[in-house]
C-alpha cells in the first residue's frame, strides 16, 4: 500500500488540500463550492456551470477559452454541479500534463492555475450582470437538457423514485433545476447567484499529482487570491424512517421496464454503522457475487442488470433493475426475498468474506484515480469524519455476520417505483 | 522477455510471444495499488463468416454470437467463474466489440492467482444446451435495454447506412430473433477457431512482479495442448467505397431528436502501414473543427443546431472505417445538412501553421494523459497490436507530422458519396 499524503491548510477563505502521488502523468486541480440545497436558487446554480464555460473577460468566447486550453497542452477542463446529500456542489476541474514530460513548458502549473482563477473569478460580465446573449442561450441549453431526461430511462426512473420517496425533503430538489424557473432568470439575478457562490460558499481546493509542495504551494497562494467571506457550512441530513411502503407506477412507450426500489437506511457516512451498511449492501446487491445478481439475473434470467447502491450522505439504498414488463411481480418478490434472507441471517461465510474483500478492493481502486482521491477526501469533509484508510480496511475486515444482520433489520423499504410499457397491463396489485 | 521503452513518458514494459503464439505484455507500475489484466482475442461481432479450424468449407453463424460466447465463458460445470475472482476480492468483467472479445479483471491482492484463473477459464469452454438456453432471457433484456437508448440506435443506424454488406452493420449483441437461433455447437465452432492462443494477447499492467508473472504464464501455457493453427479465413462480403444509403431516419419515442453525420473510409486508406497516421490525422482534424475549440462547433452552437456538445467517433480497422459527428438537436434536418457541408469544405479551407501547432500541442498533452489510466493504456496498446501496429510510434509520428502531410491526407479523405446522415426522430413526426 502506497502512502497517500494529504496535507491540509485552512484559512478564512478556503481549505487547501495537497495530495502528492506518483500515480499520474498529469496534475488535477479541483475547486468545490458548496452550500445547502435551496429550492429557490437551484435552477440558477444549475445554470452557472453552463454560463461560466462560455467566456471570461480575458477569453470572451467559448472558442477562445477552449483554444487557451489547447495551448496549455490539451488541459482538460469542466465545471459540473450536483447533489452531495442535501448540499449543492459546483466543481471546477482542470487536469493538465505534468511539465516534466514537456521540457519546453516550464510555467505550466502557474499558467493552468491562472486559467482556473480567470474562469472562476472573472467571467464575462460588466461587474453587475453576465452577458445577456450568453444567458439567454444557456437557458435554452439547460431547458433542452432537462426535457431530454425522459429519454434516458434509467436516469428518469431514478429521478422519479427520489421525487416520490423524498417528497417534501430537501433531497428531492432536482440538482439540474426546473423548467418553470427559467422565465424568471436573467443576466442580473444569475450574476447575484454567482457572486454568492464565489464569495460565500464553503470552498475546498484540491491539488493532486506528482509535485514538490515547496514549489507548488506558493504558486497556488499567489494565484488564488480571492478575498472571499464564506458564511455557510455544508449540512448533514436527518435520517428518516418510512411509515409504510408506497407503490408508484408510470407508463411510457418502451421495450424494457424499470423496477426501482428505494430504502431508508438511517445511516450516513459519519455513523459508526456505516461500514456494516456497506457490507450489507455488498452482500445484497452491489457486486456480481451479490444476491440480487445471482438470483434475479443468473438463477431466474429476469434481467441483464439488477443491483443496489447506497447514498451515503442521505441514508438511502436504491435498487435498480431492467425487466420485461410482465415480470413485475416475480422480480419484486425475488428482490424483497433477498433482503428478508439477510435479515434472517441467511448469509454464507463466502458471501461475507468475498464482500469484505471486494469493498477493500473498490476503495483501493478509487484512490488509483485522481478524481477518486478528490472524492474520497471530500466525502470526509462533507460528513465531518476524518479517517485513516488503513483503519478503514481493518474496520471492514472486522465486520461480522451479526453486524450485517443488525443493519439489514434497520434498512426499511420505502417506495417501489415501476416504469412500464404503455401497451402492457402492468402490475395487478395496485 | 524483451524490454520495451516508452521514453516520452519514462516508462517501460515487457513483451514476448510464447511458443503457442500467445502474445504476452507485462507493464509493471509499482506506484499504483491495483493490477489490471486483459486476455483478448481478435474476434468480434464482425467475424460471422469464416472457415472453422481444421475444415475447408466456410460457414456463417447467427448475429450476436461473439457476444453470446463472451457471456457463456463465465459459466462452468462447477458454477460461475466470477466467484473465483470474488473470493480474492477481484472484480472480473468482459466485453465484445466489432473486432475483439476481451476478458479482464482488476485486483489489489493475489494478482498471480487471478491471472491463472483468467487464463484457465478462458481456455476451458463449457457450453451445454441447457446453459445456452438459460442465457437467452438475459441477453434479450440486454438487447431491449439498448433498444430504448436513442444514442445506441443512432450509432447503429449510422453504421447501417454506411455499410451495405459488411457485418459491422449488425448490432454487436445481435437481435432477439437471432440469439434464439444460437446453439451450443455453434459456440464450440467459434470458440475453437478464434480462441487459439496464436489469435490472442494477454496484457497485465499494475503492481506486480513481472518476472514471476511471466514464469507463471509461460508454465501455464506449456501445460496445455492446442491444435496447430492454420490461419483463419474471415469473410466480410463485397463492400463499395461509397455509402449504402445517404439518409436514414429512425422513429422512436424520444423527446429530443438526434442526428449523426458520418464519413465512410476508402479501403485504400486502411492499409496497415498508413493506418496509425491516418488515425492520428483524422483525430486531430475532427477535434480541430468539431470540439469545443473548433470553428464548426462554434457555428453550429451559435446557430442553435446543437444542444451542448457533439459526439465525435472515429473507427479505423482492417476491414472497415468511419468518422462520425453527432449530437442532440432540435433541428435534425438542418444539423445534418450543415455538418455535411462543413465536412465537404474542410479540404478547401486549409488550416494555418498556428492552428496546426496548437492542435499538435493539445494532442501531445492528451497522449500523456492516456497513460494515467491502466485500463486505457492496456486497451489501446492491444487494439493497435491486433492491427499489427506498435502504438509507441504515435509519439514520433506526432512530433514529425507536418502541415503538408496533413493537407495531403485531407485531400483523400472526404467526398460526398461517402457521407451518410442518420436521424432519430420522435414517433409522432412519422
Amino acid at each position: 500500500m502506497q502512502k497517500l499524503t494529504h496535507n491540509e491548510y485552512s484559512n478564512d477563505e478556503y481549505n487547501l488540500h495537497l495530495i502528492q502521488t506518483k500515480k499520474f502523468k498529469t496534475n488535477t486541480v479541483a475547486l468545490k463550492f458548496a452550500r445547502p440545497l435551496e429550492r429557490d436558487h437551484i435552477t440558477k446554480r444549475a445554470l452557472l456551470p453552463f454560463v461560466l464555460q462560455k467566456g471570461t473577460n480575458e477569453y470572451p468566447s467559448e472558442k477562445e477559452l477552449r483554444l487557451k486550453l489547447d495551448e496549455l497542452y490539451g488541459a482538460k477542463f469542466s465545471i459540473n454541479s450536483g447533489k452531495k446529500g442535501e448540499n449543492h456542489v459546483i466543481t471546477f476541474v482542470l487536469d493538465f500534463a505534468n511539465e516534466k514530460f514537456i521540457p519546453e513548458a516550464s510555467q505550466l502549473v502557474h499558467d493552468c492555475l491562472s486559467f482556473l482563477y480567470e474562469v472562476a473569478m472573472n467571467p464575462k460580465s460588466n461587474g453587475q450582470a453576465f452577458d445577456e446573449k450568453i444567458v439567454t442561450k444557456e437557458k435554452e441549453t439547460l431547458t433542452n437538457k432537462i426535457k431530454s431526461i425522459v429519454d434516458e430511462k434509467m436516469q428518469y426512473a431514478n429521478m422519479r423514485l427520489i421525487d416520490e420517496m423524498c417528497e417534501g425533503e430537501k433531497y428531492s430538489i432536482h440538482a439540474h433545476g426546473y423548467l418553470e424557473d427559467m422565465d424568471d432568470i436573467n443576466a442580473e439575478n444569475l450574476y447575484g447567484t454567482y457572486q454568492q457562490m464565489v464569495n460565500e460558499d464553503a470552498l475546498d481546493i484540491f491539488f493532486v499529482g506528482d509535485f514538490d509542495e515547496g514549489d507548488v504551494k506558493p504558486v497556488i497562494e499567489d494565484v488564488f487570491q480571492f478575498n472571499r467571506k464564506p458564511n455557510v457550512e455544508v449540512t448533514k441530513s436527518e435520517p428518516k424512517l418510512p411509515d409504510k411502503v408506497e407503490t408508484v407506477s408510470e407508463k411510457q412507450k418502451l421495450q424494457q421496464a424499470k423496477l426501482h426500489l428505494g430504502y431508508r437506511t438511517g445511516i450516513t457516512y459519519g455513523d459508526p454503522e456505516y461500514r456494516s451498511l456497506q457490507v450489507f449492501n455488498g452482500i445484497f446487491g452491489s457486486f456480481p457475487h451479490s444476491k440480487l445478481f445471482l438470483n434475479v439475473r443468473e438463477k431466474h434470467s429476469l434481467a441483464y442488470y439488477a443491483a443496489s447502491r447506497i447514498e451515503s450522505n442521505k441514508g438511502l439504498m436504491l435498487v435498480f433493475s431492467g425487466i420485461a414488463p410482465e415480470k413485475y411481480d416475480q422480480a419484486k418478490e425475488i428482490i424483497m426475498k433477498q433482503h428478508e434472507d439477510i435479515k434472517n441471517g441467511n448469509i454464507t461465510d463466502d458471501e461475507l468474506e468475498q464482500t469484505k474483500k471486494a469493498i477493500t478492493h473498490q476503495l483501493k481502486e478509487t484512490i488509483d484515480r485522481a478524481g477518486g482521491i478528490v472524492e474520497y477526501f471530500y466525502q470526509q469533509i462533507v460528513s465531518g469524519k476524518t479517517e485513516d484508510i488503513e483503519d478503514t480496511f481493518k474496520e471492514i475486515e472486522n465486520k461480522t455476520k451479526d453486524d450485517v444482520i443488525k443493519v439489514a433489520n434497520q434498512v426499511k423499504l420505502d417506495t417501489i417505483y415501476f416504469l412500464t410499457a404503455e401497451d402492457h397491463g402492468g402490475e395487478d396489485n395496485e | 522477455m524483451n524490454k520495451i521503452e516508452i521514453p516520452r513518458i519514462n516508462e517501460s514494459m515487457y513483451h514476448k510471444q510464447l511458443e503457442n503464439g500467445l502474445d504476452v505484455f507485462l507493464y509493471p507500475k509499482p506506484e499504483v495499488e491495483k493490477t489490471f489484466a486483459i486476455f483478448s482475442t481478435k474476434y468480434g461481432s464482425i467475424d460471422q463468416t469464416f472457415t472453422p479450424i481444421g475444415e475447408t468449407e466456410k460457414v456463417s453463424v447467427p448475429d450476436g454470437i461473439a457476444h453470446f460466447l463472451e457471456h457463456k465463458m463465465f459459466e462452468k460445470e462447477d458454477g460461475d467463474v466470477f466467484q473465483h475472482f470474488s473470493e480474492r476480492g477481484a472484480s472480473a468483467n468482459a466485453f465484445t466489440s466489432f473486432t475483439q472479445t476481451a476478458y479482464l479483471f482488476s485486483s489489489t491482492t493475489a494478482e498471480e492467482q487471478n491471472v491463472e484463473t483468467l487464463l484457465n477459464f478462458v481456455q476451458d469452454p463449457y457450453f451445454t444446451e441447457e446453459t445456452v438456453e438459460k442465457e437467452k432471457g438475459i441477453i434479450e433484456q440486454e438487447i431491449k435495454m439498448y433498444d430504448d437508448q436513442a444514442d445506441w440506435r443512432l450509432f447503429f443506424g449510422t453504421i447501417g447506412s454506411l455499410y451495405e454488406n459488411h457485418p459491422v452493420r449488425i448490432d454487436i449483441a445481435g437481435t432477439v430473433d437471432s440469439i434464439y437461433d444460437i446453439t451450443h455447437e455453434d459456440l464450440y465452432t467459434c470458440y475453437h477457431t478464434f480462441y487459439h492462443p496464436s489469435n490472442m494477447s494477454m496484457f497485465v499492467i499494475g503492481n506486480f512482479d513481472h518476472e514471476k508473472m511471466f514464469d507463471l504464464i509461460q508454465q501455464n501455457q506449456n501445460e496445455k495442448n492446442f491444435k496447430e493453427p492454420n490461419g483463419i479465413d474471415r469473410f466480410y462480403g463485397d463492400e463499395a467505397d461509397t455509402v449504402y444509403k445517404s439518409l436514414e431516419k429512425i422513429y422512436m419515442p424520444v423527446q429530443t431528436p438526434k442526428c449523426m453525420v458520418a464519413v465512410k473510409e476508402k479501403a485504400d486508406n486502411l492499409a496497415q502501414d498508413q493506418l496509425l497516421k491516418n488515425d492520428l490525422v483524422r483525430d486531430i482534424l475532427i477535434d480541430l473543427y468539431f470540439s469545443k475549440s473548433g470553428s464548426y462547433y462554434e457555428e453550429l452552437y451559435q446557430e442553435g443546431l446543437v444542444i451542448d456538445k457533439l459526439r465525435l467517433e472515429l473507427y479505423l480497422e482492417e476491414s472497415f472505417g468511419f468518422s462520425a459527428i453527432g449530437g442532440s438537436t432540435t433541428k435534425p434536418q438542418e444539423f445534418g445538412e450543415r455538418v455535411k457541408v462543413m465536412l465537404l469544405k474542410i479540404k478547401d479551407e486549409p488550416i494555418d501553421q498556428t492552428e496546426f501547432d496548437r492542435a499538435k500541442k493539445k494532442k501531445y498533452g492528451e497522449l500523456i494523459r492516456e497513460f494515467n489510466e491502466l485500463e486505457g493504456t492496456a486497451n489501446t496498446i492491444i487494439h493497435y497490436h491486433h492491427l499489427g501496429i506498435d502504438y509507441r510510434e504515435v509519439f514520433e509520428l506526432l512530433e514529425n507530422l507536418t502541415l503538408d502531410e496533413v493537407n495531403q491526407i485531407i485531400d483523400d479523405w472526404i467526398s460526398e458519396d461517402r457521407i451518410s446522415i442518420c436521424m432519430v426522430l420522435p414517433e409522432d413526426e412519422q
